[in-house]
């Protein structure tokens, strides 16, 4: 790429980069050819590194007043959003923050299934991102469990007991994860360091996520590689960083929506009731991002099997690029698959919906076929349809079908 | 370099130092695995004595015992007879009421659901026994799992009466 033969202009500059070759790395990243076609379902890699960021921030800035002790969290938290400055922005921010960082990573990951992102030569940076997913969720859980409300309380002893469906060992995991015989004040503070830990892990993998990016560069809306970068590509540099600033502040306007209008629409009233060990509030569900894997645990009737079909929906996610056998990566070409990701989106949808709802009657019926469906898609109908369908013509290059109905073609020569 | 067949004694040096290698990190990791497992304290909190004799007939309180909820239930002749006359056929977790409550009158049991550790909720669900809110399992009158995801009867913990009031759990 350009940055092979970057040098410094300033002799200083010089002196430092060929020590330590950042302004080359500066320069790789301001160049950095970027296809011409990406559309805004492109701008979400950036809103989710702010969205990193943003709650790195909060979070550090939080634990400098909230305690981790099973007696003082709760109050802590009171203490955090009535009497520290500001306190009730941070929090507010940080709280709605995880749901917005879900909100951009849900969209993010379903742009990737629709214009076959994870598909070689990119299924370094697919894995990647499957395990921040996943390291995501584990953060947002154990920061969720941090408050001790009822519902941190209850989700925490939930989901750390769907370690004992293991046989023969379960209740002995289940004890090292509590550090005691039920959750309690261990169980938080080791939620609490790790809930520190985590977003640092997120950040190392977000560095190699991009690394891994910037080998073969980024797909695009056509899915077809860049044949000519003179004319099939624009430097990263400003083109894509103002359209990604742009999509950032249309996003922010729905943050500050949430953080100063609806602050606790996605939250659970429950939580604002201390935690109660010997009461399990009437209706326990997560939060709105888990809400599909939630589904799927219940829709199973047997215990050790509902926590496999749970990991496994994930980990369908992560063999994806070799379960989708179909060589064409944009489901703009691809009319049978187009249809199927519409379905898998509903699917996905329907499971939330059924998440929150009771596990019982005509709700259990639902999500058990939602269940199923999920895993007929990717186990099923992916690797099937990549040898039977028919596709749509390739266009030659990126530019051409700009070019092609474009009215002033000779000016773009 | 030609036979690479015979292990020679740099391969020997190598393997050794591998594996004693191995043995220090694990010696080493093992306590930052077990500092995470219930600490002395913790165990210490082992057992507690309840005073039961204002628990009325049909009635039941619920208990703190290592963290966890237990319930002891004063069970009416009914609901012992409605127990005991199961048949073990029809239970997911074969157990007689005899052997899970020795007193029949008092149920001594951890209230923790044994699907996802929610605590269910008394006179409640199909065998007027407990019904857990959480993912909606049914237990009888002798805390028998009898519908529902839960694989397992809710457990009976170690316990005795010091006398006729005081019930020792633990």
């Amino acid at each position: 790429m350009s940055d092979h033969n970057y040098v410094p202009s300033s002799k200083l500059g010089k002196w430092f980069n060929d020590r330590l070759p950042l302004l080359s790395l500066s320069s790789h990243l301001r160049e950095y050819p970027t296809p011409k076609n990406l559309n805004y379902w492109w701008t979400f890699g950036g809103i989710l590194t702010f969205c990193l960021m943003a709650q790195i921030i909060t979070g550090i800035v939080l634990a400098m007043h909230y305690v981790a002790h099973a007696d003082l969290a709760f109050d802590s938290v009171e203490h955090i959003m009535r009497d520290v400055n500001y306190g009730w922005l941070i929090r507010y921010f940080h709280a709605n923050g995880s749901s917005m960082f879900f909100l951009a990573v849900y969209i993010h990951i379903f742009r990737s299934l629709y214009y076959g992102s994870h598909k070689s030569p990119r299924e370094v940076i697919w894995i990647i991102g499957m395990i921040i997913y996943f390291l995501m969720m584990m953060t947002a859980f154990m920061g969720y469990v941090l408050p001790w409300g009822q519902m941190s309380f209850w989700a925490a002893t939930v989901i750390t007991n769907l370690f004992s469906a293991v046989p023969f060992i379960g209740e002995s995991i289940t004890n090292w994860l509590w550090g005691g015989f039920a959750v309690g004040n261990p169980t938080l503070t080791r939620f609490y360091s790790l809930h520190y830990l985590f977003p640092f892990l997120i950040l190392g993998l977000v560095i190699l996520h991009i690394w891994a990016l910037h080998i073969p560069g980024n797909n695009n809306p056509i899915g077809i590689d860049v044949k000519k970068p003179s004319k099939d590509t624009v430097p990263f540099h400003p083109y894509i960083v103002i359209k990604d600033l742009f999509a950032l502040l249309i996003f922010l306007i729905l943050f500050a929506f949430f953080v100063f209008y609806a602050p606790n629409l996605l939250g659970h009233p429950d939580n604002y009731i201390e935690a109660n060990p010997l009461v399990t509030p009437t209706h326990i569900v997560p939060e709105w991002y888990l809400l599909p894997f939630y589904a799927i645990l219940r829709s199973v009737p047997d215990k050790l099997l509902g926590v496999i079909a749970m990991f496994a929906s994930i980990f369908v996610l992560v063999i994806l690029p070799w379960l989708d056998t179909s060589k064409i990566r944009s489901a703009v070409f691809r009319p049978m698959y187009r249809q199927f990701y519409w379905i898998l989106v509903v699917d996905v949808l329907l499971l939330g919906y059924m998440g929150a709802m009771p596990a019982e009657g005509t709700y259990l019926l639902i999500a058990r076929v939602a269940t199923s469906y999920y895993f007929i898609h990717f186990l099923i109908i992916l690797p099937i349809l990549g040898h039977k369908e028919k596709t749509i013509p390739l266009p030659l290059s990126i530019t051409e079908p700009v070019l092609e109905d474009s009215t002033n073609k000779e000016l773009n020569n | 370099m030609s036979d690479q067949k015979k292990p020679k004694r740099r391969d020997f040096l190598f393997t050794a130092s591998y594996a004693i290698g191995a043995v220090g990190v694990g010696a080493a990791v093992w306590p930052l695995v077990d500092q995470m497992n219930p600490d002395n304290s913790v165990k210490a909190l082992a057992s507690t004595e309840v005073d039961v004799s204002s628990v009325e007939v049909g009635k039941s309180i619920t208990v703190l015992w290592r963290g966890k909820p237990v319930f002891i239930k004063r069970r009416t002749q009914e609901e012992i007879a409605e127990a005991r006359a199961v048949k073990l056929d029809d239970l997911k977790h074969p157990e007689k009421d005899e052997d899970r409550a020795k007193n029949p009158e008092w149920l001594v049991m951890l209230g923790v659901c044994t699907h996802l550790g929610c605590v269910p909720l008394s006179d409640k669900g199909d065998y007027n026994g407990w019904f857990c809110p959480c993912h909606g399992s049914h237990y009888d009158t002798s805390g028998r799992i009898r519908k529902g995801p839960a694989p397992k009867n809710m457990e009976i913990p170690k316990y005795e009466f010091v006398n006729d009031n005081t019930i020792k759990i633990g």
